[in-house]
């Protein structure tokens, strides 16, 4: 290991220590420093992905357990009660097991995964990169903000060693589900747990997005306007300010989950009788205010995952199109857009929750609006790869995985925000393919898009190419294979959730399609651990990058050296004087940014 | 023994396809690397071609599959469904030309413009008006999809019409409790404290006169084609949901807040069993909100039957109230507040819970 990173701090060692904004402190680092409880925003985005990764794998494998259940409901697999011990008696996976794999897939993939996973990894990586910045606004916190979330994971992963299993109410939690432990096994320390991890995470994601929204307007280098920021910035940028103003809330709605389970208050419980309990004492509260507060974070939630996503893909597809993206300001415009309609649309999730229909007509006609800023990010993408010079390299490929899927994805919202069509569709799985495609899978192509396209800057080495492309491709076609046939099963009224649908004459006839499901599943997880195994092998074996600039990019971090030390610049921070999409201008294949303007330049 | 043995074989799969690919990084730096990228770049680039073609055809053949197994087949039960599937449709059409178009050009570009030493980039940072041009169509395409949304939405959430077959359904871990209003078409007050699983499971308060005629069963529930019904829903403990997927209706029954829903049925549930031409067809209630572990096997039926068969049924109701204070029926002593004179015993009731297992 420590040969992978010796290069640059010897580098550094040489590097002229005169000027006064250089504060490299290299000399005393030791493992703990360095690898630990490290301040440097690069060794913390490495943690974040590393740790991403860990939950990654086991969300993916929770969810090729219960797939296994969904595709092969009669056979019986002895192997699963000895890793699984009672809750897999006989080889069956139990309903408990079930729920409580289903729920923690959930949570562990929305919130570990393609929040912290995501923003998490390429907000501390690319923000002082590619502002030009020597690090965080705060370096102090951006440690916290990982070790909070590490806290986060290790409380979620000790959940599923407790007697009664960890949550098993679906991860939106909605109470009184989640507040009665007499209601669910499920219900009772699992979810005790469940809160105080997502009470951690909620600490981590504020602490990180501060700083990122100090870190980007603030920190910037000479030159570097607003408008000269590179898409992934911006992206970056209007992901954290919407987790910095929604995170709070999903807060404050746990807070009086906490009370009513255990302090006897009553803000979600009213007319309630559990069987094998009683009438319960509490009157008077809503369980519906909760479900405003979860969505009030739950749909920006969406965006906090799907915005910075869309920020790689766009200066990956221009990079690698040799061509500006199309539209800067239109891209910048509907992102805008997209942050601030994210806040007002969240009552969408609760269209036939008896909820008034004049204020649904509202949300419906807001969340439909939506789709116009998507529709432009779209045409602009697409334009952006018309008349260019593409070069298939693993991350482009991601790319224009990723707005295949966005697109795919993206139109079955329009039936799902239309509330008339919602009161059928709504929890079926036709929800199920919905949001995974838009949200889960293209989310997740746009992190394999930073990390193929960012690994050279990460580590000095390249990822093998030959295990990009088979990663790539099984992937793509299986993630269609998984999710397209889901929209019929959507359409022929099958819910979500379900254990077992042999019961239902009216759900009964899709065990073929489940089986398939189930199989592809299981071929799309094992090729997601080749995808790790060149993830970890090529980080000490992998290709020597031999250049600065491998991609032959515009924006600033690959001006720094192969690998940069703390403070990422030797000497002078450079200065910039264009914006990053220079690419085709005049003749000339790329203009980097700090390229000062030629005098026979033509302008746009 | 068996399953180590898959592992291991799956294992040197993996090594084997790692090894290839390590060899090939080889080989393409031997062959120099400029090469080597150019074949990649046309392999990737033929195929995203592949690619479009394939899942065009996939699409196609995905839909002759499953399209059968829909509810589109079959069409709505439910006189408002009819507008949902006919919503269905438009949107799709909308949905699936943009769909097909966007794919088409994402996938072809990316052929077409696959890089190659001869092309020369075309410049083009930005144009207002095709920018224009994409934000105002999509806005035209989805104001018409919201205006003919928002009328279905109102018509379906409007006010149920004075005629229609009143219903009140509760949701409890895991089944379903109906009860009908009894003679005086009124259901009566109830009481979340009265609950009590043998005598009284949705908590009627027995000193309201107009609760002492209530009829209540559970797991099935008799309405009458082509009259409205109108469903009252809420729940005794935790979220549930009314889903009824012929009806194309959903709606959630939260504990302490009351929630309505109606509809028309448009044919008998025989009349369904030889549209679906499946004689097991039935109108079953699915809980569609996650309400536990037991949440996969939470149905309910509803009968849909003609006005006489609906009233023959009716009729051999006795109120719960009888259930509960056995004594007071009017085959032992006479009650002044029930005019159900028909000759029924309570236990119709339990034979009605067991009609139908779970």
């Amino acid at each position: 290991m420590s040969s992978t990173f010796s290069d640059h701090s010897s580098a550094t060692l040489v590097a002229p220590h005169l000027l006064d904004d250089t504060h490299h402190e290299h000399h005393h680092e030791t493992f703990i420093s360095k690898y630990v409880f490290s301040m440097d925003h690069k060794m913390i985005a490495k943690q974040f992905l590393v740790t991403g990764i860990f939950w990654a794998v086991l969300g993916g494998l929770m969810s090729v357990l219960f797939r296994l259940q969904l595709g092969y409901p009669d056979a019986s697999f002895p192997w699963l009660e000895d890793i699984l011990g009672k809750w897999a008696k006989g080889g069956h996976i139990t309903p408990e097991a079930y729920y409580a794999l289903v729920t923690t897939h959930g949570t562990v993939l929305v919130f570990f995964v393609l929040t912290a996973g995501l923003s998490g990894t390429f907000a501390n990586f690319l923000i002082p990169l590619q502002i030009g910045a020597r690090d965080m606004a705060s370096p102090f916190m951006n440690m916290l903000s990982f070790w909070f979330f590490f806290l986060a994971g290790l409380v979620m992963l000790s959940s599923i060693f407790v007697e009664t299993g960890p949550f098993s109410g679906g991860w939106t939690a909605y109470p009184p589900l989640s507040a009665l432990r007499e209601a669910s096994p499920g219900s009772k320390s699992g979810m005790d747990l469940w809160i105080i991890s997502m009470a951690l995470f909620v600490v981590s994601s504020l602490l990180g997005g501060l700083n990122y929204i100090a870190t980007v307007l603030n920190m910037r280098t000479k030159g570097m306007s607003m408008t000269r920021l590179p898409l992934t910035i911006w992206a970056l940028f209007f992901t954290a300010v919407l987790g910095v103003l929604s995170f709070p809330v999903l807060f404050s709605g746990f807070i009086l989950l906490i009370f009513d389970r255990n302090f006897g208050t009553s803000f979600y419980l009213s007319d309630i009788y559990v069987n094998g309990v009683g009438a319960l004492p509490n009157e008077g509260g809503s369980a519906i205010l909760y479900q405003h507060l979860f969505w009030f974070l739950g749909h920006p939630e969406v965006y906090i995952i799907l915005l910075p996503a869309m920020g790689m893909v766009s200066e990956i597809l221009s990079t690698n199109a040799r061509k500006p993206i199309f539209g800067y300001m239109a891209m910048i415009g509907s992102m805008f857009a997209i942050a601030i309609l994210a806040f007002l649309v969240w009552a969408h999730h609760m269209f036939v929750t008896g909820l008034n229909p004049f204020l649904g007509s509202i949300f419906v006609l807001l969340t439909l609006l939506i789709a116009v800023p998507s529709a432009i990010k779209v045409f602009n993408w697409l334009t952006t790869l018309w008349r260019g010079n593409i070069r298939f390299t693993p991350g482009m490929l991601f790319s224009i995985g990723f707005v295949s899927l966005f697109i795919s994805g993206g139109l079955t919202g329009i039936w799902l925000g239309n509330s008339a069509l919602d009161i059928h569709l709504h929890d079926t799985y036709f929800v199920i393919a919905h949001f995974h495609i838009v949200m889960g899978v293209a989310s997740m192509f746009g992190m394999f898009a930073g990390i193929y396209h960012w690994y050279p800057k990460m580590f000095g080495r390249y990822l093998n190419n030959t295990l990009a492309y088979i990663h790539f491709w099984i992937t793509f076609l299986g993630a269609y294979l998984i999710f397209w046939p889901m929209h019929y099963e959507g359409l022929a009224g099958m819910p979500r959730r379900y254990y077992d649908y042999s019961i239902w004459e009216s759900f009964k006839q899709f065990s073929d399609l489940n089986r398939f499901i189930s199989t592809v599943a299981m071929i799309v997880f094992a090729v997601q651990l080749l995808f790790i195994a060149n993830f970890f092998y090529s980080m000490f074996k992998g290709r020597k990058l031999l250049t600065q600039n491998p991609w032959n990019s515009n924006t600033l971090e690959w001006t720094t050296p192969i690998n940069p030390g703390h403070g990422n610049w030797e000497g002078d921070i450079p200065e910039v004087y264009r914006w990053a999409y220079d690419y085709g201008k005049d003749g000339t294949e790329f203009i980097s940014q700090v390229t000062p303007i030629g005098s026979s330049e033509s302008t746009h | 023994m068996n399953s180590i043995f898959i592992v291991a074989v799956l294992f040197l799969f993996f090594i084997v396809i790692f090894q290839i690919a390590k060899a090939s990084e080889y080989v393409s730096v031997l062959k120099g690397e400029n090469l080597a990228k150019k074949q990649n770049n046309k392999i990737n680039a033929f195929l995203m071609l592949v690619f479009l073609v394939v899942g065009l055809f996939g699409v196609w053949y995905c839909n002759d599959l499953y399209y059968s197994k829909t509810l589109f087949v079959q069409g709505s039960a439910s006189i408002q469904g009819e507008k949902v599937d006919s919503m269905l449709k438009l949107t799709l059409l909308v949905t699936g030309i943009v769909f097909i178009a966007t794919q088409i050009l994402l996938f072809w570009f990316s052929y077409r413009y696959q890089d190659s030493d001869n092309a020369k980039v075309y410049y083009f940072p930005h144009n207002t008006n095709l920018e224009l041009l994409w934000t105002v169509v999509p806005a035209i395409v989805l104001t018409i999809l919201v205006v003919i949304g928002l009328r279905n939405w109102f018509s379906f959430t409007s006010e149920a019409p004075k005629d229609a077959l009143t219903v009140e359904v509760t949701g409890k871990q895991f089944g379903w409790i109906f009860r009908y209003p009894g003679k005086d078409n009124v259901l009566g007050k109830k009481y979340y404290k009265n609950i009590d699983n043998a005598t009284n499971s949705v908590g009627l308060v027995w000193d309201d006169k107009s609760a002492q005629d209530d009829i209540v069963t559970e797991q099935t529930f008799y309405v009458v084609k082509n009259r409205p019904v109108k469903l009252i829903i809420g729940s005794r403990d935790v979220i549930h949901d009314v889903g009824l997927v012929h009806f194309r209706m959903k709606m959630d029954a939260v504990p302490g807040i009351p929630t309505t829903m109606w509809f028309t049925p448009k044919y008998t549930t025989k009349e369904m069993k030889e549209i679906t031409k499946n004689p097991n067809f039935q109108y079953e209630i699915s809980c569609d909100q996650m309400c536990g572990n037991g949440h996969y096997s939470m149905k309910g039926i509803i009968e849909v039957v003609s006005e006489s068969e609906y009233q023959s049924w009716i009729d051999k109701q006795s109120p719960y109230y009888f259930a509960a204070f056995p004594d007071k029926n009017p085959g032992q002593t006479k009650l002044p507040v029930s005019d159900s004179s028909k000759s029924s015993t309570s236990s119709n009731i339990t034979t009605n819970y067991n009609n139908h297992k779970i």
